[in-house]
């Protein structure tokens, strides 16, 4: 039963699992992290205060985080098959990953963003600073260890995600376990890639919060 | 003396959701280059507010600033922000940028006005000695005492080579003796480099250290300016009277005895005055703590808590004192301090 056949298939659903989740996480900064500073600068009170732009950002955040995941990822199946040519798979999964997880990293960062001390920012624009300098030096600069605490969160939330593909034949470990562990009732599978599973996010846990901790200079001594 | 800031017809009005509140209502000021200006209000008199017009931090309602003859009303976001670089600023919190070294904190304004890494290194190192914080450039605020975070942000603000300097509260997060140091620093500066300083603080002790010129700021609008010294001899406006009148109430001598006394009033002549008699005799002033006495049909009842002096010699006399008059001495232990 335990072959080499279903080690390896095992060991690479891991690297598929990864790759997922890591380059998910990738797309989803690159669209959220945008959008968490927009929510900050252009909220009332803010540094550029929009009306209109930050509620339309804040309204569409909520929404996209409010479909549960699995459904929108059959809801874009047109549209991941445009993107990447095929609704199955591993890089097809990354598609509705990227997306659901955009909208709940642009919250994880609006909310790193936010609290930065005021006093800070006030000072910086008493220098002269200009809006692109406060944003790049004080706001994410000030702001990266809660930064990387977040990102940390956004990658074991995308990892779970990831293993809920499985169910439409996404790759990775989460569709070994529901295969060989749920359509097949092979226990001793399913409860080897569940093991793997939490390995992967203490470890991705550890890694970020060692990262942060290093990274944070108000700690004294 | 030259102009170097004019404050015109300045209003400001904070618009909440269902009330108007008007920090400032036409606020005239000029501010002579080489001053040390001292704005001074009671915590809500708009000093803060007034402040943050000098560099358009607050856009004011109506009214403008001129620095240098410059209209900031009239400047672009671009030329704002050039007008901010020779308009320093420190602050009650100090708000450096935690995450930066000392000398990394100095350099940042040098970053904003693009100046080369190299130049901001040998500038910033140069006024870390100014302040006295050479061997610290390596350290983060959170190493930092007080004191020393607002000797960074003072080096960080004369980075720029302002014109400049506005000091909101500098001084109020810190204790008596840091503040001192600080103010002395402050004058060196103004001395030195011929940096005009204005200081908005709350407390009289601090315009008397070190300003020549004080705007009593009250309610919104400018109770009185002038010389310091001529404020803190005539007072006019009752705004100045109480900032002035309360400076020197703390400088009255403090009671440094420990002993406290209870008497019980029972039988006494509501009319003689017992401790004023006690004070005249002993010649000594005592500390009344508490007092709960009242006139039952020409009898003095209730209680009195003093606090004696420290000379055990005239305190034992106001007891014995106090006991010939017919009256119940209580000793307190650990009634203050």
């Amino acid at each position: 039963m335990w072959d080499k056949q279903i080690i390896l298939m095992i060991a690479e659903g891991t690297g598929v699992t990864l790759y997922m989740t890591l380059v998910s996480t990738l797309i989803a900064y690159l669209l959220g992290l945008p959008m968490g500073i927009t929510l900050v600068v252009a909220a009332p009170g803010g540094l550029k205060p929009n009306r209109i732009l930050y509620k339309i950002l804040d309204v569409a955040v909520n929404i996209v985080r409010s479909i549960p995941f699995l459904i929108l990822l059959m809801l874009i199946i047109p549209f991941t098959r445009i993107i990447v040519g095929k609704s199955y798979g591993a890089t097809a999964t990354i598609v509705p990953l990227a997306l659901a997880a955009a909208p709940f990293v642009a919250r994880l960062v609006e909310s790193s963003l936010l609290e930065v001390d005021h006093g800070v920012i006030e000072a910086a624009q008493s220098m002269g600073a200009s809006l692109w300098t406060i944003i790049w030096k004080v706001l994410l600069a000030e702001a990266r260890t809660s930064l990387i605490v977040g990102c940390t969160i956004a990658l074991g939330t995308i990892l779970g995600y990831s293993a809920m593909a499985g169910v439409v034949g996404g790759g990775g470990l989460g569709d070994i376990a529901i295969r060989y562990g749920y359509y097949r009732w092979q226990a001793d599978i399913m409860i080897v890639t569940v093991v793997l599973l939490v390995a992967l996010v203490q470890i991705l846990q550890m890694i970020g919060t060692k990262l942060s901790r290093k990274l944070d200079r108000r700690i004294t001594g | 003396m030259e102009t170097i800031i004019q404050i015109k017809d300045v209003t400001k009005t904070f618009v909440g959701k269902d009330n108007q509140v008007e920090a400032l209502k036409g606020i005239n000021l000029d501010i002579h280059k080489g001053e040390i200006y001292g704005i001074i209000g009671m915590s809500g008199a708009g000093k803060s507010t007034l402040v943050r017009c000098l560099n358009f931090l607050e856009r004011p309602t109506s009214g403008t600033v001129f620095i240098e003859g410059k209209d900031l009303s009239g400047l672009s976001d671009g030329e704002l922000r050039m007008v901010r670089t020779q308009v320093a600023m420190i602050f009650q919190h100090f708000n450096l940028l935690m995450q930066r070294t000392v000398l990394d904190n100095v350099c940042f304004p040098l970053e904003i006005t693009k100046v080369s890494r190299k130049d901001a290194v040998a500038r910033a190192r140069e006024l870390l000695a100014i302040v006295g914080l050479s061997e610290k450039e390596l350290a983060y605020p959170a190493q930092l005492s007080g004191g020393q975070k607002q000797r960074v942000a003072i080096a960080r603000a004369l980075a720029t080579n302002p014109k400049i300097l506005l000091c909101d509260e500098a001084t109020s997060a810190l204790d008596p003796t840091t503040t001192k140091a600080i103010l002395a620093l402050l004058k060196e500066i103004n001395e030195k480099y011929g940096i005009t300083i204005v200081i908005i603080t709350h407390e009289m002790t601090v315009v008397q250290e070190i300003c020549s010129h004080v705007a009593i700021i009250d309610e919104g609008t400018l109770a009185e300016t002038g010389r310091v010294e001529e404020v803190f001899q005539k007072p006019k406006s009752r705004a100045a009277r109480k900032l002035v009148f309360l400076g020197e109430n703390n400088q009255y001598a403090e009671m440094k005895g420990k002993r406290c006394i209870r008497i019980v009033f029972t039988s006494n002549s509501s009319f003689e005055p017992v401790i004023a008699n006690m004070v005249l005799t002993c010649k000594t002033p005592v500390n009344i703590l508490l007092a709960d006495t009242r006139d039952i049909g020409g009898v003095a009842h209730g209680q009195m808590i003093l606090q004696l002096p420290e000379e055990e010699a005239v305190a034992e006399k106001m007891i014995e004192y106090l006991k010939s008059r017919n009256l119940e001495v209580e000793e307190l232990t650990n009634y203050v301090g």
